[in-house]
């Protein structure tokens, strides 16, 4: 982490690595951060996962977009660890991750957040804060039986909590059972917690679902200020507006696969990602003749129906 | 009416052997589904382990106390890596049928003709306690207060589970105060999130079982010493319910409240049980209700009395009433 980098530098550091380079999938990244090869992931005799080559670009923000069903969040569980890959490989920081459990991809620095959020409703905001940090000396049976031996390392762990709660205007609610925390609230707690393990790599799985628009905005901003704060960021979302606002690049999947990459503002309108999401033989613009007897077809259909009633 | 035997029978019950043995193996349970949320339905089997191991070693092979009590323990651990290793992968409720399943096992296996040798069938296992009874500092007399009074053998038992049991609530209130325990009660809300953090959880919910089946198993020791003898219909699947009452009934996840818990259930047990038993032998019941039938009625009053405060107190004794609330999001 760069402490005398500015907003812009990091954004436009992030943009100039992507410069000239292919909108085709599996296209190599300058320094890529998760190199992932052909992972696949069957549920009988469904593929749900089939991705070949894909790259991540580090200190970037990556979209990971798809339509419905594309096999996003298959993918995500993959790669953190969740769920166990069939066949591929993939790195982090050059470490081969395949059959590692999660915990392990977690302490390692690639740190996920999950789409139905996983606030730990009854303990307080603090003490979930408090769980994300690494290392913890009283999270040891025996040493927890001496409280003098986890205090120090303690008190250090609330402070940096609550700069985070800080940060992420949850510092009100320290003492708040998290079940009792808005939709919003419970997002922007989970990124914070997740922030507490010291991550490389933050997954976030569709931050913005389920949240009011007011909160988005600031939203938004944390996830920029991670890229800031000189960590990769890969989320997946379904809010175009959003993936066009933060991400540097962005990674469309459709029925298991990767069809293409590039940038934010002409990936939109690459022909594989409209056939993606709207289907290879979508409606061409209507016709002038075409819409003609459309409307000549609706209007036979109201005469018959007055007719009919009279 | 004898109110002065019910009083007596009543205060002597909040303290007795049945509470304390009662109260161990709910503070067991109360570690492993009060703060890991384990569905641990074979409680029975590592009390039933342990006070076989002890009685076993003592009574069958002549081995030394020191050694069964020693015995007792690994053979609990063992069951519990046993249960867990295959299990607490899964999902919650697996572990609820595998151990429900094994309790049933291990108690037949106890009462097996085949083993008779060596467990003794379904007439168990006696003459193990001497050498326990042997370091009794209390001399022959009785001893308490008034008219609620034990004597020696039931005074010592009761000093050493007494003591235990303040062991027990000491060691659970250390743990559930530091980072291990905060682990246990975020494992609890959801296993997922706490994996995604970077904690070991199949690690910790073996930690909770093992732990929750040592202190379960020393409730064990406590019921074979104070009826100096085990049987094995004596860890039957309706002890661990018991012992889940009890808990529910205190309050999950609060320090004190398997052994209040504990100490309410059996009064109100025995309080209920000797009333009607009294009033039914002086008639009060005319013909409806017999000396004979008097033991089924108070299970069901005892029943209704624990419908009645999941009612209106679903919190349990010491349950924070904003826990439950939370649930209902």
């Amino acid at each position: 982490m760069h402490a005398d980098t500015t907003v812009t530098s990091k954004k436009a550091a992030a943009v100039a690595a992507f410069a000239g380079l292919d909108s085709e999938p599996g296209v190599a990244k300058p320094d890529p951060i998760l190199v992932i090869e052909k992972v696949v992931r069957r549920f009988g005799g469904l593929t749900a996962v089939d991705v070949d080559h894909v790259e991540v670009q580090r200190g970037s923000i990556t979209a990971l977009i798809g339509p419905n069903g594309a096999g996003k969040t298959t993918f995500f569980n993959q790669l953190t660890g969740f769920d166990t890959a069939d066949e591929g490989s993939w790195s982090f920081n050059g470490k081969q991750l395949k059959g590692v459990p999660a915990h392990r991809v977690a302490r390692s620095g690639m740190v996920r957040t999950f789409q139905l959020t996983k606030a730990l409703s009854k303990l307080t905001v603090m003490e979930n804060m408090r769980l994300g940090a690494q290392n913890q000396r009283g999270e040891n049976f025996f040493r927890a039986l001496i409280p003098g031996s986890w205090r120090g390392q303690e008190d250090e762990i609330t402070e940096r909590a609550e700069e985070l709660l800080e940060r992420f205007k949850l510092a009100a609610k320290r003492d708040d059972f998290a079940g009792s925390l808005s939709g919003g609230q419970r997002k922007l707690l989970e990124m914070a917690r997740a922030l507490m393990v010291g991550p490389e790599l933050v997954m976030l799985d569709e931050p913005m679902a389920g949240v009011n628009p007011a909160l988005t905005q600031s939203l938004l901003g944390h996830v920029k200020d991670l890229r800031e704060q000189g960590m990769t960021v890969l989320f997946v979302e379904h809010d175009m507006d959003m993936v066009r606002d933060i991400s540097d690049w962005v990674i469309v999947m459709a029925q298991g696969t990767v069809i293409a990459e590039g940038p934010p503002d002409t990936i939109m309108s690459d022909n594989r990602v409209i056939d993606a999401y709207l289907g290879a033989h979508h409606d061409a613009p209507m016709s002038v003749e075409e819409a003609e007897e459309q409307l000549q077809e609706a209007e036979a259909e109201l005469e018959a129906e007055i007719e009919e009633k009279a | 009416m004898d109110w002065n035997t019910i009083f007596i029978t009543t205060v002597e019950a909040s303290i007795g052997w049945q509470t304390v043995a009662y109260a161990l193996a709910a503070i067991g349970i109360n570690i492993q589904f009060g703060y890991a949320g384990l569905l641990n339905f074979g409680q029975a089997a590592f009390l039933g382990v342990a006070a076989y191991g002890l009685a076993v070693t003592v009574s069958t092979f002549h081995l030394s106390f020191w050694l069964g009590i020693a015995i007792g323990l690994v053979a609990t651990v063992i069951l519990a890596f046993l249960l867990g290793i295959p299990t607490l992968r899964l999902r919650a409720d697996y572990l609820a049928i595998v151990t429900i399943a094994a309790a049933e096992i291990v108690r037949l296996v106890f009462r097996s003709v085949a083993f008779k040798d060596v467990f003794g069938g379904s007439d168990g296992r006696q003459n193990f306690s001497g050498d326990f009874f042997a370091i009794n500092p209390y001399s022959p007399g009785t001893y308490g207060i008034g008219p609620i009074s034990f004597d020696e053998r039931t005074t010592w038992v009761l000093t050493v589970g007494w003591i235990l049991i303040a062991l027990s609530c000491a060691l659970v209130y250390l743990l559930m105060k530091s980072p291990w325990g905060r682990v246990m009660k975020a494992i609890r809300e959801d296993e997922d999130a706490v994996r995604s953090l970077g904690k070991n959880v199949f690690s910790y919910k073996m930690q909770a079982l093992v732990l929750g089946g040592v202190i379960g198993c020393l409730g064990g020791f406590i019921f074979a010493l104070s009826q100096a003898s085990v049987q094995p219909d004596l860890f039957g699947t309706e002890f661990t319910f018991y012992a889940y009452t009890i808990v529910i009934l205190g309050g999950a996840a609060r320090v004190f409240s398997p052994v209040v818990g504990a100490a309410i259930f059996w009064v109100l047990l025995v309080f209920i049980g000797n009333t009607l038993d009294e009033a039914a032998r002086a008639g009060a019941f005319g013909s409806w209700v017999t000396v004979s039938q008097v033991g089924s009625v108070r299970f069901m009053l005892v029943g209704l009395g624990l419908m009645l405060l999941l009612i209106f107190r679903p919190q349990g004794i010491f349950g924070d009433k904003r826990e439950i609330a939370l649930d209902a999001r």
